[in-house]
This record gives C-alpha cells, sequence and structure tokens, in this order.
C-alpha cells in the first residue's frame, strides 16, 4: 500500500480514497459527487492537454482539474 | 384532492423525460423568483386527483452553495408540496441516493422513482425493489422514463404518500461519537428555544450548523442572535476537535457518513451484479476514441464544423421564407396605406425592425436542435472536458466554448443563439464572463461590413484577412475576458468537478422538445422589446423631417429634370411591358431621378436626429477616422449590425444598397478622398469590438439576470473599441 495524491497516479491506476484534504465550496462538490474516503477510483483518462483528468467511479464517469485533484489522497 | 408534486434528482438522471412524460404538453416553462433558473410547471390526473407538477432544478446535493441547490432547498421548505417524486438513476444508484439521503432528513415526503431500469438491467444489475424501499422506509417504483413504463404505479405511490398530509418523521443518520453528540446537544437547545423549529426539523438545523450552511447561519442570526453564537461556537468546538483527533471537517465527516450510510443499505442484498464488474462498458469504449489525445481534437473540429455547416446550410432555406415573407409584407404594406409618416413607421420601423428579430428564427432553431443532439447524446460534455485547459487560463469553463463557436466563432455565426448556449454552464462567474465576451465573435451581421471594406482597400488578399479578423476577435474575446475576471467578475474558479454522462441516443421527441422550449423563449423575449426599440431607431433617423424649403428644393429640381424630358420618355418606365429594355433617354431620366431622390435622402438623414448625433460625434470620432456618415452607420448598427452597410449607403447617396452586391459601395469609398485603409481597418475593429446589436443586449440581460449587465456590455465594448480604433488610426496614420 503506497499513498500518492490523485494528480501522480497514471492512466488506468486504480486506487481507493484515503483522504480528501480541502473544505469550502470544493470539498463539498468533491464530497457531493462521492468522493469520499474508501471509494475506489480508477483514472479512466486524461484529457489531450493533460487536464482535467477523468475517474471512473462507482460506476460513473467524473472529470476533475488537476489542482483540484491534488486535494486528493489515494491508496494505491 | 388537489397536490403538488415536485420533481427532484441528480442531473442527468431523467427528470426531464419523466416530466415531459407525465406533462405531456400541458407544461409552463418560466423562472423561478430573481434567478434565471428555469421552472417548469405541469399538470396530471390521477385517478381524479389534480396533481400539480413542479420540475426542480437537477443538484447532486441540497446545500446552499449553487444557485440550482438554493432554489430546489427553497421551494420544498416554502412551498412544502405535497409529495417529492425523487428520480434515482438506477445505474448509478449510489451517489444518486445522497440526495435522497438529505430530502429524507429534511423529512420531506418523499417518493423513490427508480429510474433508467433498462440501463441498469443491460448492465448486469439487479435491484430489489422491496428491499430498498423497506430499508428506507420510503415507496419506490421502477419506471422507465423513456418509454413511459411503471408511471402509473409511481404516481399511485406517490398519491399515497401525498394523502398522509406530511406526517413523516425525519430519518436519523448517524454521523460518529463525536458529532452525534454535538447534535443532540444542539438539538436540545434548538427544540427548547423554538429556533426554526416551524420551518424545519430541529436535527437538520444541527446538521446544517455543522456543515456551515450560510444560508441557515444567517437566518439563525436574525432569528436569535444568542442562541446561533452559542451554536456557531459549539460548533467551532467540535470542529477543532476533529482537527486534532481525526484531521477532518466535520462537513467532511458527514458526507462520509452519509456515503456510509447508503453503502450499508445497498450491502443487504438490495443490488447484484450479475456480470463481471471490470466489464468495459460501450460509453468508455466510445470516450477511448472520442477524448483519444491525437483523434479526440480533431474529430471534435469535424464535429464543430459540422455543426455550424449544418445550421447554415440548413436555415438557408426557411430563412429566405421568412425574408421572403416580410418582404411581401412590407410590399404589401406599402401597396395598402398612404403616403406619410404612417407608412413609413408600419413598413420600416415596425415590419423591417421586427421582421429582422424574426427573420433570425429558423437559425436559432436549427442552432439549437444541433446544440440539443450534442447535449443529448452527451458529447457536450466531453467537449467542455477537451478544451477546459486552454479556456482555463482565460478564467472561462471549457463549456464556454460552444457559445464562442455559435456566436461567430468560425466566422458566420450569430450571437442570439451564442449568448443563450452559454445556459449549459453552470458556473456562474464563468458564465457571465462568457455571456459578456462572446459578441466580439465575427458573427454573420459584421461579415458585409467586412467584405466591403476588404474588397475597397486590401482585394489581394480577402481569404488572409478574414482569417486574421477571426484571430483578433479570439483573441479580444479571450483577453477581455480574462481582464473582466480579474476584475469584476472576479473570484475564484468554480470547481470543474463535472460528470461524463454516459453516450446516449437522443429522443426524437425529447429534441424536438428542447429546441422548440428555446426557440420560444427568444421569440417572446427578443419580439416584445425590440419592437420597442425599431420604433425609437426609425423616429431616431425619421425626424426632425427636412423643412418644407427643401423638400420643394428637391421638388422643383424633379420637376425640372422631369420638364426637360419629352412626355413619351416619361411615360416609357410605366408602360404594360416591363420586359422591355428602356430606350437610353428613358435610363438617363430614371438615373437622375434617383440621382435626386437619393440625395434628398441624404439630406434627410444628416437633417435628422441620428444624423445630429452623427455630426456632433465627428469631433470625437475624427481621432478614429470616422465621419458623421460612418457615424450615423454605426448608431443603426446598435440595433443590428446588418444596417451598416445600408446607412452607409444612404449617407453616400447610393440609394438602396444590397449588402450582398456592394461593389459599386466599395468602388465609391476605394476613390473617395475621405477614405483611405487605415480609416477600413479602423473602421473594421471598432466593428469587431463595439456594443453588441440590441436583441443581443436583450439577450445578455435576460440571461445575465439584469440590465446593469446589458448597459454594461454596451457602453464598455463602444469604449473598448474606440479606443482600439482610434490605436490602429493613430498608429495606421504615424506609419
Ligand atoms: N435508456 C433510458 N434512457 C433514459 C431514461 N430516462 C431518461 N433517459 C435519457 O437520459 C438522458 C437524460 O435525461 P433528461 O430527462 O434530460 O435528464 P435530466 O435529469 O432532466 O437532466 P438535466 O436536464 O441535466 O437536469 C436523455 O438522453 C434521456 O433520453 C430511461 O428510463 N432509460
Amino acid at each position: 500500500m503506497r499513498r500518492l495524491i490523485m494528480r501522480q497516479m497514471t492512466d488506468n491506476q486504480s486506487g481507493t480514497i484515503s483522504a480528501i484534504k480541502v473544505s469550502g465550496e470544493l470539498g463539498r462538490r468533491i464530497r457531493d459527487m462521492g468522493l469520499v474516503p474508501g471509494t475506489e477510483v480508477m483514472i479512466q483518462g486524461r484529457a489531450p492537454l493533460y487536464d482535467p483528468v477523468a475517474l471512473r467511479l462507482k460506476g460513473f464517469t467524473l472529470t476533475l482539474r488537476n489542482n483540484e485533484a491534488e486535494h486528493i489522497e489515494v491508496e494505491v | 384532492m388537489e397536490a403538488t408534486v415536485a420533481l427532484g434528482g441528480n442531473p442527468n438522471s431523467g427528470k426531464t423525460t419523466l416530466f415531459n412524460a407525465l406533462t405531456g404538453a400541458r407544461q409552463h416553462v418560466g423562472n423561478y423568483p430573481g434567478v434565471t433558473v428555469e421552472k417548469k410547471e405541469g399538470t396530471y390526473a390521477h385517478n381524479g386527483c389534480k396533481m400539480h407538477i413542479v420540475d426542480l432544478p437537477g443538484t447532486y446535493s441540497l446545500t446552499a452553495y449553487s444557485v440550482e441547490e438554493r432554489v430546489a432547498r427553497d421551494f420544498l421548505v416554502m412551498e412544502k408540496p405535497e409529495v417529492v417524486i425523487d428520480i434515482v438513476d438506477a445505474s448509478n444508484l449510489e451517489r444518486n441516493l445522497y440526495l435522497t439521503v438529505q430530502l429524507l432528513e429534511m423529512g420531506i415526503p418523499t417518493c423513490i422513482a427508480l429510474n433508467m431500469m433498462d440501463v441498469a438491467k443491460s448492465r448486469g444489475l439487479e435491484i430489489d425493489v422491496e428491499k430498498l424501499s423497506a430499508l428506507l422506509s420510503v415507496p419506490v417504483a421502477p419506471i422507465i422514463a423513456r418509454t413511459g413504463q411503471g408511471k402509473r404505479e409511481l404516481m399511485d405511490k406517490a398519491a399515497r404518500v401525498a394523502e398522509k398530509k406530511g406526517e413523516t418523521t425525519p430519518l436519523v443518520v448517524s454521523y460518529g461519537s463525536d458529532l452525534d453528540q454535538a447534535i443532540l446537544q444542539m438539538q436540545r437547545e434548538i427544540e427548547e428555544r423554538r429556533f426554526l423549529t416551524d420551518i424545519h426539523p430541529s436535527r437538520w438545523i444541527a446538521i446544517k450548523y455543522l456543515e456551515k450552511d450560510e444560508q441557515i447561519l444567517a437566518k439563525g442570526r436574525e432569528t436569535n442572535l444568542s442562541l446561533a453564537t452559542w451554536l456557531e461556537r459549539t460548533v467551532e468546538k467540535v470542529s477543532v476537535h476533529l482537527q486534532q483527533t481525526l484531521d477532518t471537517y466535520p462537513e467532511a465527516m458527514i458526507a462520509d457518513y452519509r456515503y456510509g450510510h447508503i453503502r450499508s443499505v445497498l450491502k443487504q442484498d438490495v443490488i447484484r451484479e450479475t456480470y463481471d464488474k471490470d466489464r468495459v462498458q460501450t460509453s468508455d469504449k466510445i470516450d477511448k476514441v472520442l477524448t483519444n489525445r491525437f483523434l479526440g481534437p480533431i474529430i471534435m473540429l469535424l464535429v464543430l464544423m459540422g455543426l455550424y455547416q449544418f445550421t447554415f446550410t440548413y436555415s438557408e432555406i426557411p430563412l429566405g421564407w421568412f425574408e421572403a415573407f416580410f418582404g411581401w409584407l412590407g410590399d404589401a404594406a406599402s401597396a395598402i396605406l398612404p403616403d406619410g409618416l404612417l407608412k413609413s413607421l408600419i413598413v420600416s420601423g415596425i415590419i423591417d425592425g421586427v421582421g429582422g428579430v424574426l427573420g433570425f428564427v429558423p437559425l436559432i432553431m436549427f442552432m439549437f436542435l444541433g446544440i440539443a443532439l450534442l447535449e443529448d447524446s452527451g458529447y457536450l460534455a466531453r467537449v467542455a472536458f477537451m478544451l477546459d485547459r486552454v479556456f482555463m487560463i482565460f478564467g472561462l469553463h471549457g463549456s464556454s466554448v460552444m457559445a464562442y463557436i455559435v456566436s461567430g466563432g468560425i466566422a458566420g455565426g450569430c450571437a442570439v443563439p451564442g449568448v443563450m448556449a452559454a445556459r449549459t454552464l453552470r458556473s456562474p462567474r464563468e458564465r457571465l464572463a462568457t455571456l459578456l465576451t462572446a459578441p466580439f465573435m465575427n458573427c454573420g451581421a459584421k461579415l458585409p461590413v467586412f467584405a466591403l471594406l476588404i474588397a475597397a482597400f486590401f482585394a489581394e488578399n480577402e481569404a488572409l484577412m478574414m482569417f486574421i479578423l477571426t484571430l483578433v476577435a479570439w483573441s479580444g474575446a479571450l483577453i477581455v475576458a480574462k481582464l473582466l475576471r480579474l476584475t469584476i467578475i472576479r473570484g475564484e474558479a468554480t470547481p470543474f468537478v463535472m460528470e461524463l454522462p454516459p453516450y446516449r441516443l437522443p429522443t426524437f421527441r425529447g429534441l424536438m422538445i428542447h429546441t422548440w422550449e428555446r426557440t420560444w423563449h427568444y421569440i417572446k423575449k427578443a419580439g416584445t422589446v425590440i419592437l420597442g426599440i425599431s420604433v425609437i431607431l426609425w423616429a431616431l433617423m425619421t425626424f426632425p423631417g427636412l423643412p418644407d424649403s427643401e423638400v420643394q428644393h428637391f421638388e422643383s429640381e424633379r420637376d425640372l429634370v422631369e420638364a426637360a424630358a419629352s412626355p413619351a420618355v416619361i411615360q416609357e418606365p410605366e408602360s404594360a411591358d416591363k420586359e422591355a429594355e428602356l430606350s437610353a433617354d428613358a435610363s438617363a431620366l430614371k438615373e437622375k431621378l434617383a440621382a435626386i431622390n437619393t440625395e434628398e435622402a441624404e439630406t434627410a438623414l444628416r437633417h435628422s436626429i441620428a444624423g445630429r448625433i452623427g455630426t456632433a460625434l465627428e469631433s470625437v470620432s475624427y481621432l478614429a477616422g470616422f465621419d458623421w456618415r460612418t457615424n450615423i452607420a454605426l448608431v443603426g448598427g446598435f440595433a443590428a449590425k446588418e444596417v451598416v452597410v445600408s446607412t452607409l449607403g444612404t449617407a453616400y447617396s447610393l440609394g438602396e444598397v444590397d449588402p450582398e452586391e456592394n461593389e459599386s459601395l466599395a468602388q465609391r469609398l476605394a476613390s473617395s478622398p475621405n477614405w483611405n485603409p487605415q480609416k477600413a481597418i479602423s473602421l473594421i475593429i471598432f466593428t469587431i469590438f463595439y456594443a453588441p446589436c440590441l436583441v443581443t443586449v436583450v439577450c445578455i440581460a435576460k440571461e445575465a439576470g439584469s440590465w446593469k449587465w446589458g448597459a454594461f456590455s454596451m457602453t464598455f465594448n463602444t469604449a473598448l473599441a474606440f479606443g482600439l480604433s482610434v490605436l490602429a488610426y493613430q498608429i495606421g496614420s504615424l506609419i
């Protein structure tokens, strides 16, 4: 088990969210969409300019900007 | 019995589809008070019970952060609908239930519509509906909104909930010992002092305090300041404690435990997956191609060009019908009405003005159809995803691209549907910046001005010039957007966090409803205001009329010319045989008369208020190289950019100028001592950047929710345009 910032994950890598280190509006939006500790995610791919990133979780696809993925810690 | 039924649910869960299936044509679209969030209402008759159905905005949660969430929550709290039908996407159960849990915590009478059962089935998901219903203590009805299957059973269940008249106990979710203790403590005080308990359940108020919900916090301070302060302090204490012990915040814990609660429900054999979990779904396979690093942008470019081609090619035919119809109407009115002011008002003011607006309808309809297609299929979200990186630099959002393209990002669009396309943006600041900058794009009405000036002064490099002008428009729009986001629309980027919905085949009915709703909006909004404005503009260019002495002067000149000609020649143009060529004398006479008429028109225009404004502006506008004629043309361009070329024509005594065939005007400008390439460039730049046409201004004001922004776009853009033109003209003249 290794802890990574989501931003550093590579395409097709999977992991489990261990912490969300942000409060306020961004934190709330992230959590509302189901990114909470214990959730399994997989990096589905990145946009042509490497930002934003598309994630697969709980049967749907979510996109985040890299600077937003910065706040999410994942265990891989 | 009558009952109000609210439809709630996540975006893309099928709310609109269910709403349409229930209400059919019996619907009414308006806005929620004070905001530009659409409110759809309709009725549904069920076993003699008249149900008043209200579509709430699609939300993922019920915090008070976004306008949509606030609107949905306020409606539930204030209007107290008898029942909320919560539409839950069965193929995406866990996340959809997050909203459900919040509804249940608020103690709102709820009935779940488990939608997309067909999709869930095809993904190999089996859902035990009875069990879900029992575990959540809420009626659950499986439906397929697209086909209307299960709709009756759903409404049966909803009606039964409604009959109970709001006797529901709020759901209690455990938030861990620390928070639960704090909640109980707060709850006691809240109940004792009856703090907001007439509107909300006490536990819910406590939870909202822990979530730092601004709306509730503000309301609390108003109601009972001392208790509110105590509650806030209590929350502060728990926060510090949580941060020290668990390195987390109360609001984060609350979200965790809510999802935990949902998971514990689903784990009790509610969901069974019969397929391999890692099976790649079709949608993901499509995405591998459509958002591929290399293929993605190429396909996107082709799709956008295709949309553009589709709109402007296919709308041309109905556009022609509309033009022909208004042309015919104008002619008919001219024929029936006696000469004079009334005729001028009706023909030049009302028919031309309103025709100008309604003439856009086919274009707008096709554009909306194209956008609805991209939106309903799920592709639009991918475009936003791919382009976000670029637009983010300028403080915009990936979805801004649609508004830009439609407005004329590929020269020849129209800012009216462009501004309306900005609706798909859910981030308020990015949306406003997009609305205000989209009109800089080179819309179809600006093209004749460019064509004229390029033909007159840069005929060798037409294509290159057009390309440069497109680049100028884009850079201008993006730079101004950045400036706005750094100054008056300052603020952090709204989080991008966005769902990429699975690709779906749009339904014909859905497309038609989408397209028609938006088109009708346009007709209603633009039609009413524009009528008034065209009349004002007509008056400006008509009054005061020429003094009698002047009129007589032209009259006598005409008489003089006619007297010089023989009666046979005068009769000739009126003779029945229209096909025949006029004799040399007759056409010479006709030209002379026309020359006098146009000179009269020029003098009259100069004499009118608009003319005087143009002349008065000359003292400033000479800095940019514009004389009074150009000024009038530009003033007319406030109404619609199409007017610029035709007004220039009148001002240069050319009579009626067909914008498509402006060669004579181009020659005239090229040989005129008053004109030179610097002036042409200055005018082109001014045309790109100055005030959007009035229809667009009306749309900006409506879409931004305030006339302030309409006024802003007029003044700011004109000032900016003038600054740039002066710069271009002065520098150009130095070289
Ligand atoms: N297969 C299937 N598709 C459905 C069903 N219900 C809705 N859809 C499709 O799902 C898509 C989204 O539906 P909408 O009704 O627009 O969703 P919405 O919740 O109103 O979305 P917003 O307008 O974004 O709030 C459309 O393409 C529908 O055709 C269903 O039961 N089965």
